[in-house]
């Protein structure tokens, strides 16, 4: 647990936007393994993770619609957005790309994702708390997975370790931004995390470089938009309908 | 219609009779799922606490426990959720754990086979065919089960 009090009072607005969107954008990423996992239980374990992460971007969601006072619901906010007023991570809208790729990008953000998780649940918002506490002991899971896939393709075949180093340098100049404002003192935490299970991998950690920005402004990469087309055309086509 | 206000402990084991859809062989109330029930004013208040925040389940859940109540003359029924604290697989209750058990999955801290009694198992996957549950083998009698997962 951190114990010391971020040095930054959060936004709360800016916050449950920022949560709730790289949950519900994350989650889309990986509901499109469902059906074309490698075998059956990996299938079932990304759905589920999926599923953790809807879950929690509905409550991070709903809890802004109802601050923001604005009579917008967790659907407006998820299906009735474009590209700019979206704030979540630049790391989640990235591709799935193979295997090795979907992995590190699920490690790097599950590392930052139960820090940040229990530090929320210290937070003296209770609504804000109990989501947080809740999706900490969901995102142990998560993590626990990720790392293992981190450790087992790096520390795999030869294949395997070329395609897991290449997707932790690919996916390195992403994980910046994650520290911006009140999540900056989580890094060293995050680094040692990161650090072992690199090293446990066999994988050469990334030296620091020039890093990316802009999730947390709405300025995205070019990957978010097609995303957003798929996950909205429903309700952009056919308006207010249900079932 | 009801006129009086029913006694909270027999709502309660109204409510000992809502089966989880997920895990029909356990109520809602053995799994820890109902918290709190009790009146305010005329109507009666019903506390749910969701086991997974990815679990596709928790609205029919709701949707079955105000049914049922229906079904018994209830029909001032409010539903609330609370998050705080966060379900916890120890709110199983014994009767449940037995349940589940006969159901064929297994619980508690460690994974013991349903089907024959053998400690000895070995995870195939951390999630299984729900999000509460991971996929186990016994190594004993060779079956595959289901774990509820210390959570
Ligand atoms: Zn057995």
């Amino acid at each position: 647990m951190i114990a010391a009090a971020p040095p930054v009072k959060p936004d709360l607005l800016q916050l449950t936007l920022a949560m709730g969107d790289s949950d519900l954008i994350l989650s889309q990423r990986l509901g499109a393994w469902c059906g074309h996992g490698p075998v059956l239980e990996e299938d079932l374990a990304l759905a589920n993770v999926a599923l953790d992460l809807l879950g929690q971007a509905r409550m991070w969601l709903s809890l802004h619609a109802e601050r923001e006072g604005r009579n917008r619901t967790e659907d407006d906010l998820a299906f009735l957005r474009d590209a700019g007023a979206f704030r979540n991570l630049l790391l989640v809208e990235q591709p799935n790309g193979d295997y090795a790729f979907t992995m590190a990008r699920q490690f790097y953000f599950d590392a930052w994702h139960k820090l940040a998780l229990e530090q929320l649940a210290l937070s003296d918002d209770a609504s804000v708390a109990a989501i947080a506490a809740k999706a900490a002991k969901e995102v142990a899971y998560h993590l626990r997975r990720s790392r293992d896939w981190v450790v087992r393709l790096g520390d795999g075949t030869a294949e395997s370790h070329r395609r897991m180093q290449t997707a932790v340098d690919a996916l390195w100049p992403f994980t910046g931004e994650m520290f911006d404002e009140y999540f900056n003192h989580l890094r060293p935490a995050w680094q040692a995390e990161v650090e072992a299970t690199l090293q446990a991998a066999t994988v050469t950690v990334p030296r620091d470089a020039w890093m990316h920005r802009g999730g947390r402004q709405g300025i995205h990469t070019e990957k978010l938009g097609p995303l957003l087309a798929e996950m909205q055309f429903l309700q952009r086509a056919y308006p207010n309908s249900t079932w | 219609m009801v006129s009086q206000m029913v006694d909270v402990q027999q709502v309660w084991s109204w409510l000992e009779a809502v089966p989880d859809p997920e895990i029909p062989a356990v109520s809602v109330v053995d799994l820890g799922i109902v918290r709190d029930v009790n009146w305010q004013g005329k109507e009666l208040v019903v506390t749910v606490t969701p086991t997974y925040s990815g679990c596709p389940a928790t609205t029919v859940i709701g949707r079955d426990i105000v049914a049922a109540l229906r079904s018994h003359g209830l029909n001032d029924v409010r539903l609330e959720t609370r998050l705080s604290p966060p379900w916890s697989s120890e709110w199983v209750s014994a009767k449940g754990r037995e349940q589940l058990r006969q159901f064929g999955i297994a619980s508690g801290p460690a994974p013991v086979c349903p089907r024959c009694g053998a400690a000895q198992t070995e995870r195939l996957s951390q999630f299984g065919s729900t999000p509460c549950k991971a996929l186990y083998r016994c190594q004993s009698c060779r079956e595959p089960f289901d774990y509820f997962k210390p959570f």
